[in-house]
């Protein structure tokens, strides 16, 4: 897949262009390189300056960017020793999550999130990240699983939302995902929950409620897509950029209405430009919550997590 | 939970429904929106606006709901006076504070659900009833806490609830705030079930998106009124999205029937009997005392 920048990283695109034309020059090594390291200064200076300032519809843009890492990225960076472990026991198995046990430090945990999928064929595999009921009966399955074997339970969303299809109204979508939310409310285990790109509806809720919640600093979280909400309020899909707005829906805004608890830095210029060190990034927030759920006793935990629920929007 | 809910008590409880207008409408004549058929105003009232010609279950506010409900229309309400708030600032076509105000003015009701706590058949429950006429009967913040509320003062008083649900969904226009309060409720529904309370959920037409993955599908036992439509997406967006023409009855109760979704199918004339009689059997203990 060849790269693909988004319209306002243009400039870095350039630049990026010119030192690969320096490369393959035929000039003296030593004279490239040094139009290469000073270009490379540029390059940091202009990302800084652009991703200091991002408006809320570029947020959405860097959440979904193409080359955003994936779920199976930080599987694969983050922890060892990871199975998969597929189906609902009921119907089958939705490629729209994955689920699994893994290590992480040495000690096992519960791995639930939504996959997206790379190229084509395996985007229409996962349905880009749209699950079907069976998907969110997996999730619920694993988080029990997790529950009677004593493991935390670490989950990734990205996801537009649940897929809008005949099928999944038949076998319960709706269902499913409140089932989820019950489960989720009183689980006896520490549920960390990491919104990575794309926070859509209830088909992120339904893996979403947890101990700590925490937002990747470009990843956004809504009640709907914006171009869902666009459609429903202002009747016209083509306002989505509106709707982004006016939903708050990136992370800081979140942040300060309180619905999450915590903003993880990104590398310069989004996680997309260095997976390998968003990867540690995450490791090292996991590792400290996880130390802070096993600071409590369970009884505590679910008491934090009841009143944790019960502030969301609370009206005095 | 129990130092939180003596706090907010005192504050809560209005004891005045007479004061509100007669939940009959003011025509004599109505026609029925499905047959058309033109049946006299009280004849209606009397069969529970369910269409003495054709059976279509018309839709009712949530104040006409409590007033079949409960005995001789008498109930306490509960989380009365709490106002909506405009958590983003937000504004579409036009400011939320704006389509709220419209709302209130329009039917007299201050949000999209009304929480009580009345007799039915003697027996005293917990109730709360969606509004649609109220910015389509969404959930936000305030329809999240009036529930909850209701919930706990259940929980509170070892009382049976029951809710009558029907709403667009989660509500736009408070975003994630909205959102959320799917999981508010759906955890405060885990209280009732802890302490071995029946949680009845009444499905009338329409629900959809966050009210339905939420609370309304977590009954312990689900109700649909006949012909109710509920689902997580609406049949327009589902249309457009797999480009196929949607079956007969897609959605409607007895699809959700046929597919497992609820217990039975009640029509609107047989609830009160018929929630009461469940209520008898899942929690008869509260019965005797
Ligand atoms: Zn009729």
């Amino acid at each position: 897949m060849s790269y693909s920048f988004l319209d306002f990283e243009k400039p870095i695109s350039l630049l990026e262009k010119k030192i690969e034309d320096l490369r393959s020059s035929q000039d003296q090594p030593d004279v490239i390189q040094s139009q290469v390291d000073s270009l490379n200064k540029e390059i940091i200076k202009i990302t800084k300056e652009l991703y200091s300032n991002l408006s809320i519809w570029q947020k959405v843009q860097v959440a979904r960017h193409p080359h955003r890492p994936h779920f199976s990225d930080y599987i694969e960076k983050i922890f060892h020793n990871f199975d998969e472990h597929r189906g609902d026991r009921n119907f089958g198995d939705d490629r729209a999550i994955i689920g699994g046990t893994a290590t992480f430090k040495g000690k096992p945990v519960m791995l639930i999130g939504h996959e997206k999928g790379k190229d084509t064929k395996d985007k229409i595999e996962r349905n880009f990240g749209m699950s079907q009921p069976e998907g969110y009966r997996k999730a619920a399955r694993l988080m029990k699983l997790a529950e009677d074997f004593s493991m935390p339970v670490i989950t990734f969303i990205d996801t537009p939302g649940a897929y809008p299809g005949i099928e999944s109204e038949e076998r319960g979508n709706s269902q499913a995902i409140a089932y989820n939310l019950s489960v989720m409310s009183k689980l006896k285990t520490p549920i960390i929950v990491i919104i990575t790109g794309e926070g859509g509806s209830g088909g992120a809720l339904a893996i979403g409620v947890g101990d700590n919640i925490s937002m990747l600093e470009y990843s956004i979280y809504s009640v709907a897509s914006p171009e869902a909400c666009a459609s429903i309020v202002w009747r016209d899909s083509s306002k989505a950029e509106d709707a982004a707005k006016a939903m708050k829906l990136d992370a800081s805004n979140l942040l300060e209405l309180s619905l999450i608890d915590k903003i993880i830095d990104e590398p310069l210029g989004g996680a997309h430009r260095d997976i390998q060190k968003m990867s540690s990034v995450l490791s090292d927030h996991i590792s400290e919550q996880l130390e802070k759920c096993s600071s409590l006793n369970i009884s505590d935990l679910l008491n934090e997590r009841h009143k944790k629920i019960m502030s969301y929007g609370a009206i005095e | 939970m129990k130092k939180w809910f003596d706090k907010i008590l005192p504050s809560f409880i209005r004891q005045n429904p007479e004061e509100r207008p007669s939940p009959i409408p003011q025509g004599l004549w109505q026609s029925c929106p499905n047959c058309n058929e033109i049946i006299y105003g009280p004849d209606l009232e009397e069969n529970h606006y369910v269409c003495t010609n054709c059976g279509h279950h018309i839709r009712i506010g949530a104040r006409h709901r409590m007033s079949y409900f409960f005995d001789n229309n008498e109930y306490q309400e509960i989380s009365e006076s709490i106002e909506t708030k405009d958590w983003l600032d937000f504004k579409d076509t036009k400011k939320y504070k704006d389509r709220i105000s419209e709302s209130i003015n329009k039917i007299n009701e201050k949000e999209a659900i009304i929480s009580a706590y009345g007799k039915v058949k003697d027996r005293e429950m917990v109730a709360a009833a969606f509004e649609f006429r109220f910015m389509g009967g969404s959930m936000g913040s305030v329809v999240g806490q009036k529930f909850t509320d209701a919930v706990y003062y259940a929980v509170d008083k070892k009382l049976p609830f029951v809710c009558f649900s029907t709403s667009g969904g989660a509500r736009m226009q408070e975003s994630l705030v909205s959102l959320f309060q799917m999981a508010k409720t759906a955890a405060a529904l885990n209280d009732l079930k802890q302490a071995k309370l029946p949680f009845i959920s009444v499905l009338t037409d329409p629900i959809y998106g966050g009210v339905a993955a939420s609370l309304a599908m977590l009954g312990d036992v689900n109700i649909a009124e006949p012909k109710a439509q509920v689902g997580f997406t609406g049949p327009r967006v589902i249309e457009q999205t797999v480009r196929v023409k949607l079956p007969d009855g897609f959605q409607k109760s007895e699809f959700l029937l046929k597919h497992g979704m609820i217990d039975m199918i009640v029509p609107r004339t047989e609830l009160k009997e018929k929630i009461f009689n469940l209520v008898s059997k899942l929690s008869p203990k509260i019965d005797e005392a």
